[in-house]
């Protein structure tokens, strides 16, 4: 099936919301030559999830985990998003019409055109509605899928 | 199995009236002969008529720690040089050493007390036990030496120290149980398995009696798996004789024997009882000790006691396990929080790790309690929701126990202090 295709691999990182832990993390992942393709950080009170999009997900995981880090992978998807008025609407009506909750989401702008990531409650059928309803999904390479995402 | 089945099994009704005539005599008794509590209870105002029922016990004025290293080496005797017998020095780790003699009768009364309790955890006299608490000034080895003694069985006087010697012996021997404290346990565990010798398969070791310093039942449930014995918590200290009190087979508490003393739990701060099942500080009056007085003395340990009829059928009142100190103590908003409680209630929750800080502070002249954890590695959700959730679940999990609101904080895995022995877990920033 081509829908694994466009399952990306995020990785996601625990950090408590006090100066330099970004640092760390970005600090390192440029020592491992590993580039942030996309990126957001949830915060909720003394802590926060950072989540990123990356060329090397396996590496990032394998150095941030190695300093202490709690590291995860959690799969989402891209969708290709028109420049336009009405272009984040039409995403995001697809998945409502199909009963599809998204759980967050945040966006990417990539050399082409913007990319909106989203976590949904199911992935695979995501990417069929979206597929389906002639929107267009964002290939990112992040290596082989995840036996399962959380 | 009972070693006074007539005395342990008694009546509540008839034990309480028991007790109250040994403490009305005891009152009688050191009112009359002893300077020190003497003016003590003119200093209180009390008199021996004013005891006139058993609860009036709380008429009597407290006894502390402090009491005993202030009348160092034996200002608090009451027995004549003829009448002492032998002397116990305790190790003095918290302050000057406290000295505890005894008449022929109080090395009795510690020896029954232990026979009673040996036979509680089904000992006989076919039984052989390996006494690995110091022999000397402290009190743990010639304590259960004549305990075991009393019972029958035979007493293998090993003391502490060469471990390897001991393993060999328990093997040789054919020991079926064995006496000392928790970590010297497991070390002998550990030696034996590098020794080649398992011992569960290769000793006939059954049982152990462990105390003399604070464990968990966490670690009960691990030697009991990794030994193939029953483990029992002991308990006692010099200022009462030495270790007098075991838990039965029903491992729920340790037996207090009425007969032997009173016990109390009292609101560390007012001194007053706390309500059946509350947790407070253990206060005991030894009913029966005529070298060494004890009336009330307030031992700094905090517990609860359960005065119901045991599974075992004895109906002296159970003491349960130690979970912390008084000094540990906070009070938040009125209420006393022990970090004891904290950490049981932590340990309940896989999602968390066992680390923890707390801190204390005063916003808007309210007392507030936070409570930083680490997020156990796979509890991590990525999604913001399930993290607050968790945080949730641990501070309703914290109300339940402690009765006070408390904040929680989720920390990075590794991050908060690690100690080692005593951890100084509470920070209180408050100023009053």
């Amino acid at each position: 099936m081509d829908t694994e295709e466009f399952v990306i691999r995020q990785i996601s990182v625990f950090s408590e919301n006090k100066p330099g832990r970004l640092a760390a993390m970005a600090r390192a992942l440029q020592e491992e030559q590993v580039n942030i393709l996309a990126f957001s950080i949830a915060e909720a009170g003394e802590f926060g999830v950072v989540r990123a999009l990356v060329d090397q997900p396996d590496k990032a995981y394998k150095k941030l985990s190695g300093m202490g880090f709690v590291v995860s992978f959690t799969e989402v998807i891209g969708v290709k998003m028109r420049d336009e008025p009405g272009g984040l609407y039409e995403v995001a009506r697809i998945l409502g019409e199909a009963k599809i909750n998204i759980e967050y989401s945040y966006a990417y702008s990539g050399k082409e055109m913007a990319v909106l990531i989203l976590r949904v409650d199911n992935t695979r059928e995501a990417i069929k509605q979206i597929r389906a309803h002639g929107g267009e999904m964002a290939r990112i390479p992040s290596g082989p899928s995840p036996v399962k995402g959380r | 199995m009972f070693w006074e089945p007539k005395i342990e099994t008694m009546p509540v009704e008839d034990l309480h009236r028991l007790q109250y005539r040994l403490l009305k005599s005891l009152v009688y008794r050191l009112y009359s002969f002893s300077e020190f509590y003497h003016r003590r209870m003119e200093d209180a105002g009390v008199h021996p008529d004013d005891i006139r029922v058993l609860a009036d016990v709380k008429k009597l004025p407290f006894m502390f720690k402090r009491d005993l290293r202030d009348s160092y080496p034996d200002k608090i005797f009451t027995a004549t040089p003829e009448e002492l017998v032998r002397y116990h020095v305790s190790s003095g780790t918290t302050g000057k050493p406290t000295v505890v003699g005894y008449t022929a009768n109080d090395l009795e009364n510690w020896t029954v007390s232990l026979a009673r309790a040996l036979t509680s955890i089904g000992l006989t006299s076919r039984d052989v036990v390996q006494v690995s608490y110091g022999y000397g000034l402290f009190t743990g080895g010639l304590g259960l030496h004549y305990g075991a003694e009393r019972i029958g069985a035979t007493v293998i006087p090993a003391s502490v120290g060469n471990t390897e010697r001991q393993i060999e012996l328990m093997q040789d021997l054919r020991a079926t149980a064995i006496a000392c404290t928790p970590s010297y346990l497991l070390h002998m565990g550990e030696v034996a398995e590098k020794m080649g010798i398992s011992i569960p398969k290769d000793t006939q070791l059954r049982v152990g009696i462990l105390g003399a310093e604070p464990w968990s039942e966490r670690m009960r449930n691990r030697m009991q798996e990794w030994l193939g014995i029953r483990a029992y918590d002991i308990f006692g200290t010099s200022e009462l004789s030495g270790p007098l009190f075991t838990e039965c087979s029903a491992q729920k508490g340790f037996h207090v024997w009425g007969d032997f003393a009173l016990t109390e739990i009292v609101d560390p701060e007012t001194g007053e009882p706390v309500a059946p099942g509350e947790k407070g500080e253990l206060t005991m009056t030894v009913l029966q000790k005529e070298a060494l007085p004890i009336v009330r003395f307030r031992l700094g340990d905090v517990t609860e006691m359960d005065e119901g009829v045991c599974a075992c059928g004895r109906t002296h009142p159970r003491v349960m396990r130690i979970t912390g100190r008084v000094d540990d103590m906070l009070i938040i908003r009125g209420i006393n929080v022990f970090p004891s409680q904290i950490e049981h209630a932590l340990m309940s929750i896989p999602q968390v790790g066992k680390h923890f800080m707390i801190e204390v502070d005063r916003k808007m002249e309210l007392d507030t309690l936070l409570v930083r954890v680490e997020v156990a590695p796979e509890a991590f959700s990525d999604k913001i929701t399930d993290l607050m959730r968790l945080k949730a679940m641990v501070a309703g999990k914290l109300r339940s126990v402690l009765n006070v609101n408390a904040d929680v904080e989720l920390a990075e895995p590794g991050t908060l202090p690690r100690f080692e022995g005593k951890a100084k877990r509470v920070v209180d920033r408050r100023t009053l």
